[in-house]
């Protein structure tokens, strides 16, 4: 696996006490690595520090400890290369849908004007399916319109990767699913490398080729990657005919209702937070393998 | 259903003035004197009238006063007779420097203050002490150290219209969404391009609220700075026709003021709808 765009080494957050003693860190000890277009999304309950984690991949947040390495650079503050689409949007509601991605496509090429900037930015609004609403102020869009015009910013200037923050949670399902599949399209024709967060266990197995999976906070750790064995043509239509299916959205539910809690108070043992065991729910090897690094290596690999 | 409200307030309100004026016609309706208790040399020193006249005009004399000014508006016959025109323009004049010098030091200034919680804390103590201090009491000051009249008249309108613009244009930039806030910087904005292109449009509706209380009391308090620095302006127009006891001019003055206090609150109220966003 070519898993070495963007690591992510023993990266910890603590937040600043309040009247005197030290709050434990949100997470702590967290690895892992995204491949150039790979899609990789993170699970876990309220309170794990997946936005944080988020947040400190975009470069918005400062991790307490450990470092973040895209492209071979440490990440030390936010990029262009790095495009986010918000929770809530966060379009600036005194510009249009067009002048909201133009916003943005100016900061990337400043030097740009006329026909070339005019052409890219309605390249963007076509994408998400918006043309005829590209002069309309964002008050004036559904959620669901809101959300797109989020995400065609963010496609705008051409990140290296992209960073989404629960991108459809405010959305009705239907919705949802229109949006889901036009990132999918978008996603297989550019080949956008992509970390997103969700609680939705069946965006994550639509979306996602792994997906991380985290403890309760605080003190969350990855607990396992799960590896989205459904082929990559997957459509929302014909997903859940495939048997596979149910395997892995039963393993991540069961994870949600229980594991993660469980896993949380009693690490699982000899658990190596450098390297999360990655599981294939409902092929051979179903379990996270109990032995696949001895307990002995353990201490040599933290004082590494 | 909106229409026929506006309909009905319209009416209530011709009504109200209706009785307003009635109200004002009986109050100063010319009494006869009791003939019997009033010695007749006396009476006849005093020009033979019978009737004693109200220093408060009536209703008619009024509306000969509002029609004679207004149709002369800008005559100047020498430092005590002007037209109404001209005199609201020096008032104007010295609101309009006042509040644009003081708009020129507060919105810089409060872009800092919001921007930066430590400018925020350093000033804070200055501001909460200056600001509840009576624009009028820094006259004498103003007065000693600028030795004009005029210019410190200005300088009054300068300083009451500081705090409103302040505080608003700090409160308005430190509570700027964060979001809007991390898009800018995810697009490696600098500084200088967030504050123009996300800050200042965030904040303008706030800022235009501080501009608009700003405004109002510049103008209230203009009347009164001249009254103590003299020479020119509606203040003093007031003050020369109680001098005069004319206190029709007094009542044609008043109402004037009132008329262009409202026009500009409308100007400001216009340029609110201009930078008004819906989130």
């Amino acid at each position: 696996m070519s898993s070495d765009f963007l690591t992510v080494e023993g990266l910890s957050r603590t937040f600043p006490a309040r009247r005197g003693e030290a709050p434990p860190a949100v997470f702590d000890d967290i690895y892992f690595s995204i491949g150039k277009g790979e899609v990789v999304c993170i699970i876990g309950h309220s309170g794990c520090g997946k936005s944080t984690i988020l947040n400190i991949l975009a470069g918005l947040d400062q991790p307490s400890a450990g470092v973040v390495i895209m492209d071979g650079r440490e990440v030390v503050g936010p990029s262009l290369d790095r495009g986010v689409v918000f929770q809530g949007h966060a379009l600036l509601p005194w510009l249009s849908v067009r002048k909201n991605i133009e916003f943005a496509v100016r900061s990337r090429w400043p030097n740009w004007s006329g026909a070339i900037l005019d052409s890219h930015c309605q390249r963007f609004v076509d994408l998400v399916g918006l043309n005829g609403s590209e002069h309309k102020n964002p008050s004036a869009l559904s959620g669901g319109m809101k959300q797109r015009v989020g995400i065609a910013r963010a496609f705008s200037i051409q990140p290296k990767m992209l960073l989404l923050d629960e991108p459809f949670g405010a959305l009705d399902a239907l919705t949802r699913g229109t949006i889901q599949d036009e990132l999918l399209k978008i996603c297989a024709v550019t080949g956008q490398t992509v970390f997103m967060i969700t609680h939705d266990v069946d965006e994550a197995i639509l979306l996602s080729d792994r997906i991380i999976l985290m403890t309760n906070g605080p003190r969350a750790r990855i607990a396992e990657i799960v590896i989205n064995t459904l082929p990559r043509n997957r459509a929302r239509s014909d997903m859940h005919k495939n048997p596979q299916y149910y395997r892995i959205r039963n393993h991540l539910v069961d994870f949600l209702v229980s594991r993660s809690r469980d896993l949380a108070l009693a690490p699982a043992r000899d658990s190596d937070p450098r390297h999360p065991p990655q599981v294939r729910p409902g092929e051979a090897n179903d379990e996270p393998p109990a032995d696949s690094l001895p307990a002995k290596k353990q201490p040599a690999l933290q004082l590494a | 259903m909106a229409r026929s409200l506006d309909f009905k307030a319209l009416i209530l309100s011709l009504g109200l003035l209706a009785v307003l004026v009635f109200a004002w016609y009986q109050a100063t309706l010319p009494q006869a004197t009791p003939a019997a208790s009033a010695n007749p040399e006396y009476t006849a020193l005093m020009g033979g009238n019978s009737v004693a006249k109200s220093g408060m005009p009536t209703p008619a004399e009024f509306a000969r006063t509002f029609r004679r000014q207004l149709a002369h508006p800008f005559y100047d016959h020498g430092p005590n007779d002007k037209g109404i025109g001209i005199e609201l323009g020096y008032s104007l004049a010295r609101v309009l420097a006042g509040f644009t010098l003081a708009a020129l030091f507060a919105i810089p200034l409060g872009f800092v203050l919001g921007m930066s919680p430590l400018m925020q804390r350093a000033f804070n103590p200055y501001i909460q002490l200056l600001k509840p201090i009576s624009p009028l009491a820094w006259m004498p000051l103003a007065l000693y150290t600028i030795k004009d009249a005029s210019a410190s008249a200005i300088f009054v309108i300068f300083i009451c219209s500081l705090w409103p613009m302040l505080s608003n244009t700090a409160r308005g930039v430190a509570t700027v969404k964060r979001d809007w806030l991390n898009v800018a910087k995810t697009l490696e904005m600098s500084v200088w391009r967030t504050a123009l292109r996300v800050i200042l449009p965030a904040a303008a509706p706030t800022i235009l609220i501080g501009m608009r209380i700003s405004m109002g009391i510049a103008w209230l308090v203009i009347v009164a700075a001249e009254m103590l620095v003299g020479g020119t302006g509606i203040g003093y127009f007031v003050w020369n026709e109680w001098n005069n006891l004319s206190l029709t001019n007094v009542l044609f003055a008043v109402l004037m003021i009132g008329l262009v206090g409202l026009l500009l609150d409308l100007i400001f109220g216009g340029l609110s709808r201009l930078v008004a966003y819906e989130d």
